[in-house]
């Protein structure tokens, strides 16, 4: 099942999630050639690249809501694309997801926003609903703010309202998607320094989607560099900081040219023009 | 929680509100609504002819409505519609000596039956015979009867013979005089 | 299917899409008994759909009910039949008007809501958050409001009927000096509770279903950006306008 290959992960006893020989092609573009990636458990693993190489393509496999050409998603031991609607949905509630634009329920309170999953899924006492909302809640900063509306909160105090919600289950897994993003740095920070404590407090397994090289770099344990389709590198922050590889350079020392073309394909500029080549 | 209050508050009262449009289109525009009469006792007429008479016409004294027609049948041996009437049970102080009659409301309108009071000093009781009938006037008849000019035709009632019956006949133009 | 979009013709576009919305209901039917663990969700919609609805619906009931009163009046009067206003009144908005101006006031007034909300969960990835939570959107966003739309059309409709005979009895009554018991007893003997206002209820529960598919559809699979929001809302109105006619027509002509 799991073949040896040139770009075998560091840490490939126990991964929680591992995926090999990923393909897929959305309409005409081929996304992804070839991925290999394993996600160990109780660790934050990076995924970082050049915007349009599909990171979030790869949340969506992971989740399920979007399935491989060929290869494979194995999560938690299962294969992803062959297990029913239940299984998933089971496997679901054990994912904490967070969403770039946070993606609260707009008709709902903070508080009701982080209870939903609970009242969706479990028929709880109203009592124990409330303590676990505000525990949530507390561990975010927020629990002040349980009685607002979202659209009366920042998008700083959403993010953080979000994530009170991807935990509120106790989750196996948080995935970041783009944690970071139109956020300021008192805002990024205190949303790095709560990755990290449920990290380190609860050991849930984390997926960082950033382009946040330096908030990444203090946290992650190690991160996979995703370009043309494909695992351009991959180790811990140092060992991509120190890297030989165009991509790695590019990316990280953030080159405006160099494997990540800054023109978009054109045909040649001068011909285009009508400099080269018979006029009449 | 008080909000969800309140919007349960307002689902409701709209549901409610829609219901009850319901039950008044139904019991009160409709012909639920001729349905309705509570206490009612029935009269029987006979007719020779009832035109366009229905189930659930109107029965009217002096245009208002006392109750409706809720029988129709043809008698086999004599080969007369007996229609029976019921009248609400408040409108119980009719002669017994009263006439009925099939009308037209308008010129095109639904046929109706009317009831010309008498001066009896006795009132109608359940299951009484109207015996004065009026049967309905076809416009073929009234006109067949013009062209032709005067003749009497088999439109006329078979208690006494109106022949002077005219197409646009009001109640109270009907001279009860026969039976005085 | 793919190929007939390809073509790029108005048509194989237009047919493409009745395919996906008819896919699109099968999905729903099959999500309705799992949405009756959402039946806060559904009783929500009610409110928002159809309790909002009410004030557009009821003040257009009266003047519709009004007009007719005034134009009927004057038709009959040329022929000497005023006496059958109410009847003419009633029976013409139980069977037609009633139904029909309502589903069209309710695709402009609860349908483009309906879309813009659904458009712009889609936008937030409010539903993408719910399918992550393992709760299914068609059952607790879509379904919800399809059921909704079924149980408060016909509601809606009876209100608009309600409103209008009220509106006809002012002007023809009130106004123009017919007589009251004229007025009610020929609208009595003449409009049956069977043909004609279940009749009524019949098409103003499909009209509602008709609707509330479409813009569930069209907020479902909107592009998630303010433009797409936009055009959706904008589609519901049409589509489901023309929907709302084209199936009145068939319809009736079913249940004559």
């Amino acid at each position: 099942m799991s073949k040896p290959r040139d770009l075998q992960p560091a840490i490939p006893t126990d991964a929680l999630i591992s995926i090999r020989g990923l393909r897929t092609r959305l309409g005409d573009k081929l996304i992804f050639d070839g991925v290999d990636l394993d996600i160990p458990r109780g660790k934050i693993t990076a995924i970082m690249g050049p915007s349009g190489t599909g990171k979030t393509t790869l949340l969506r496999h992971i989740t399920g809501q979007l399935g491989p050409d060929a290869g494979e998603v194995m999560v938690d031991g299962q294969n992803i694309a062959r297990i029913g609607r239940e299984a998933l949905f089971d496997l679901r509630e054990r994912i904490g997801y967070l969403f770039q634009n946070s993606a609260l329920l707009t008709d709902f309170s903070v508080f009701e926003n982080v209870a939903f999953p609970l009242r969706q899924h479990l028929k709880l006492p109203e009592e124990l609903i409330r303590n676990i909302v505000l525990t949530k809640l507390q561990a975010v900063g927020l629990r002040g703010a349980a009685e607002l509306m979202p659209a009366e909160l920042s998008g700083g105090m959403m993010r953080r309202v979000a994530l009170a919600r991807a935990i509120v289950r106790d989750p196996m897994l948080i995935i970041y998607d783009e944690p970071f993003v139109g956020l300021d740095p008192i805002a990024l920070n205190q949303i790095l320094k709560l990755i990290r404590t449920l990290n380190q407090t609860l050991g849930i397994t984390s997926i960082l989607v950033a382009h946040e090289l330096a908030a990444v770099s203090r946290i992650a344990d190690q991160i996979y560099l995703l370009a043309a389709g494909k695992i351009a590198a991959h180790g811990t922050p140092d060992d991509l900081a120190r890297g030989e590889t165009p991509w790695t350079k590019q990316f990280f020392s953030g080159e405006a040219d160099g494997p990540v073309p800054f023109h978009y394909p054109a045909p040649d500029y001068a011909t285009q023009l009508g400099l080269v080549g018979a006029k009449p | 929680m008080a909000q969800r209050q309140s919007f349960q508050i307002g689902t409701g009262l709209f549901i409610l509100l829609g219901f009850a449009a319901l039950g008044y289109l139904a019991t009160q525009t409709s012909s639920l609504a001729n349905y309705r009469e509570g206490a009612s006792y029935a009269l029987k007429a006979r007719f020779t002819n009832i035109g366009q008479l229905k189930l659930r016409a109107p029965v009217k004294v002096a245009g208002v409505r006392v109750g409706s027609v809720s029988g129709i049948q043809l008698e086999a041996d004599k080969l007369d519609a007996l229609v029976t009437l019921s009248l609400d049970k408040r409108f119980d102080k009719i002669p017994d000596d009263s006439a009925a009659a099939v009308f037209t409301s308008g010129l095109l309108g639904d046929q109706y039956v009317a009831i010309q009071p008498g001066g009896s000093p006795d009132m109608f009781k359940n299951g009484d015979e109207v015996v004065l009938t009026q049967s309905s006037m076809q416009l073929e008849e009234l006109i067949g009867k013009y062209l032709v000019g005067g003749d009497a035709g088999k439109g006329g009632d078979k208690a006494a013979a109106k022949p002077e019956a005219k197409p646009d006949a009001k109640p109270d133009a009907t001279p009860p005089n026969d039976k005085k | 299917m793919s190929a007939v979009r390809k073509a790029n013709l108005p048509l194989g576009e237009g047919i493409a899409q009745i395919g996906a919305c008819g896919i699109f209901l099968f999905q729903i039917l099959r999500a309705i008994p799992r949405s009756l663990r959402h039946l806060r969700e559904t009783v929500r919609q009610v409110y928002f759909v159809g309790a909002m609805s009410l004030v557009i619906i009821m003040t257009c009931g009266l003047f519709i009910g009004m007009v007719l009163g005034l134009q009927l009046y004057h038709t009959l009067s040329i022929f000497g039949g005023t006496a059958a206003l109410g009847t003419v009144v009633a029976l013409s908005l139980y069977r037609e008007l009633g139904p029909v101006v309502t589903a069209l006031l309710f695709a402009g007034r609860a349908g483009t809501s309906i879309t813009a909300e659904i458009g712009l969960m889609r936008a937030t990835d409010q539903l993408d958050a719910m399918e992550m939570m393992a709760v299914d959107p068609m059952a607790y966003v879509v379904a919800p409001r399809f059921l909704a739309g079924i149980i408060v059309m016909p509601l809606l409709a009876c209100v608009f009927n309600a409103l209008g005979i009220l509106g006809a009895h002012l002007v023809g009554v009130s106004w123009l000096g017919l007589d009251n018991g004229t007025f009610w007893s020929n609208m009595t003997s003449n409009v049956d509770v069977w043909d004609d206002i279940l009749n009524g209820v019949w098409k103003s529960t499909a009209f509602g279903a008709v609707i509330t598919l479409i813009a569930t559809y069209q907020g479902y699979t909107t592009p998630p950006t303010s433009e797409g929001v936009a055009y959706a809302t904008t589609r519901t109105v049409v589509f489901s306008s023309i929907a709302t006619l084209v199936l009145d027509f068939i319809m009736t002509a079913f249940l004559m």
